[in-house]
């Protein structure tokens, strides 16, 4: 029998605040353990948690940015569980009024755009981390109460690697947005991956396995690419799959039990006492959507289609957002966009990062690149010409044309200097000279390359080639 | 009237203490009184009654993302029952 993956994702993302969700402790990651913690993240009794305004107003771009709807009600509630890394015993969440719901990310897989629907964005808090050792564990309460954002997928994902173009897409969408900075490194990312197989036609859901805590986007594509065969083997040998929870072992490189249906959490959510309602009204919405950025497959679609340049150019200004607004001002009125962009990929990206130069600090003006790409079309200087005029741009500044000029750059076209440079290259090289009017049309080249010598690089290679071929044969 | 629709060994578990045989009928006892006590509310009306998410008429009591100052390590992990290199320590858990 022929079987169908699905797949839907939990996505848990740390949000770029400098405060932590519910007190006044920094939101940093790598100080020494238990610094960054008060009475209110330590849940002390008796303290009051009062949620981060810009937390708030995050999630509601987030929301925004994934087409989500954004209540005009939402609450917070506690889910109750006993757990080192859960101070309070219960977890600050929302449940049944989320601040965000039903909206889609769209994004590029196997050639085409995929649409993956979200049931929801909803702001909890991070709990502590956990360091095990061979007897004991040991916890840090810095990151508990970090504001988490928990982005909930439909079960529209059909393989690990859809999966993970998903993830990437919505980690460049949240990085646009600033709403985090997706570091993996520094865990701000992690995922609850739910994994079920049917056979294809099959309307009904097969039976749903979750795998906790993936913290790398590759481990979580190894796990469902275990997971799924695991599924199939199982049915395919007439046993039957468990509602459970699994754990993914990226050593091994295998998923095992963690507990089943029976033995699930009853986390008996209640709402929050300690926080009142959120009703975000339209002032406070209308400030947050002033926030709303170009998504980075829209970017790359507009640039695709208003500059004529290749998707993979699309993609460098896609991943570097200044580089693609300098790209954007440089090629304001231009024609040759595509060797703009080839100047500004190739060349400019390349000298930033060499020198750890933001776009920012650069010298000269986005028009530079543009005024270049046009001198060198003009065929006032060659190629080579223009890398060192591009040099003096990027060292000192300045204009193209000027730069040209003081360095005396220019090509030479002009007939009477460019003859004589042709007509003693054939003088005095009777024998590649005879082989080109022999018919041996390469020998051309050698003639060519004296003529470049003898201008030194400044002679048009395309005039200088035209001149040659009409000396010999005349 | 005492409400029995409840499993006291479960209720236990889920607050995580032990109980004897002797405290499971007591407790049991006493927090079916208390249901049944609570359950007199389910008598009223409450038709087309919008369910409150809080008793105080208040909302959006929100605070400005700014950084105050946290207490010190030794503050923090002054009632630990044990620490080491400045972490809780707990018995080992690896869910």
């Amino acid at each position: 029998m022929e079987y169908e993956t699905v797949i839907g994702l939990e996505t848990h993302v740390q949000l770029k605040t400098k405060s932590k969700m519910f007190c006044g402790c920094v939101n940093l990651f790598g100080s020494e353990p238990n610094t960054n913690v008060c009475p209110v993240c330590l849940g002390m009794p008796g303290v009051l948690p009062v949620p981060n305004e810009r937390a708030m107003q995050l999630t509601a771009l987030a929301g925004y940015l994934l087409n989500c709807e954004v209540p005009g009600f939402a609450k917070f509630d506690r889910k109750n569980y006993f757990y080192p890394d859960a101070s309070k015993d219960y977890q600050i969440t929302q449940f049944d009024f989320p601040s965000t719901t039903t909206g889609h990310v769209d994004f590029e897989f196997g050639g085409g755009i995929e649409r993956v629907r979200i049931t929801r964005a909803h702001i909890e808090e991070d709990v502590g981390k956990s360091n095990h050792f061979a007897q004991h564990s040991g916890v840090d309460f810095n990151r508990a109460g970090v504001p988490l954002l928990e982005i909930v997928s439909e079960p529209d994902l059909r393989s690990a690697d859809m999966a993970y173009e998903y993830l990437n897409a919505l980690k460049e969408i949240l990085i646009y947005g600033g709403i985090s900075d997706c570091d993996m490194e520094k865990g701000m990312v992690r995922c609850d991956v739910n994994i079920s197989v049917r056979p294809i036609g099959a309307e009904e859901l097969g039976v749903k396995v979750e795998i906790k805590n993936m913290n790398t986007f590759s481990g979580m594509r190894r796990a469902i690419n275990y997971e799924v065969p695991r599924q199939i083997e199982t049915l395919e040998s007439g046993g039957t799959l468990v509602q459970e929870t699994r754990r993914w072992d990226d050593i091994a490189g295998i998923t095992e039990s963690m507990r089943t249906k029976e033995q699930a959490h009853d986390y008996r959510y209640f709402p929050e006492p300690d926080i009142m309602p959120l009703k975000p009204d339209e002032a406070w919405l209308t400030e947050v959507r002033s926030h709303i950025v170009e998504l980075p497959l829209a970017r790359k679609q507009r640039f695709v289609r208003d500059y004529g340049i290749p998707a993979q150019d699309a993609d460098v200004f896609v991943g570097n957002v200044a580089l693609g607004g300098f790209f954007e001002k440089a090629v304001e009125g231009a024609k040759n966009t595509k060797a703009i962009a080839n100047w500004v990929i190739n060349n400019l990206q390349a000298r930033l990062i060499e020198t750890g130069t933001t776009v920012d600090e650069l010298k000269f003006e986005p028009a530079a690149i543009r005024e270049l790409v046009g001198i060198i079309d003009a065929g006032t200087i060659s190629s080579k010409g223009g890398q060192e005029v591009f040099a003096e741009l990027f060292e000192n500044g300045g204009s193209p044309v000027v730069i040209v000029e003081s360095k005396g750059l220019a090509q030479v076209s002009e007939s009477g200097e460019l003859e004589k440079w042709c007509q003693d290259a054939i003088d005095s090289n009777p024998g590649p000279a005879d082989d080109y009017r022999n018919g041996k049309e390469n020998a051309i080249n050698f003639l060519k390359g004296q003529v470049m010598k003898a201008s030194r690089g400044k002679a048009n290679p395309q005039v200088v080639g035209e001149t040659l071929a009409k000396l010999l044969k005349g | 009237m005492a409400d029995t629709d409840f499993d006291i060994q479960y209720v236990a578990n889920l607050a995580r203490i032990a109980l004897t045989p002797d405290e499971e009928a007591k407790l049991g006892h006493q927090l079916g009184d208390i249901l049944g006590y609570v359950k007199k509310l389910e008598e009223l009306d409450v038709t087309g009654v919008e369910p409150m998410a809080h008793a105080v008429p208040l909302a959006n009591v929100l605070r400005a993302d700014e950084v105050r100052p946290s207490i010190p390590q030794e503050a923090a992990l002054a009632n630990a029952p044990k620490q080491a290199n400045g972490l809780f320590i707990v018995p080992k858990i690896v869910e």
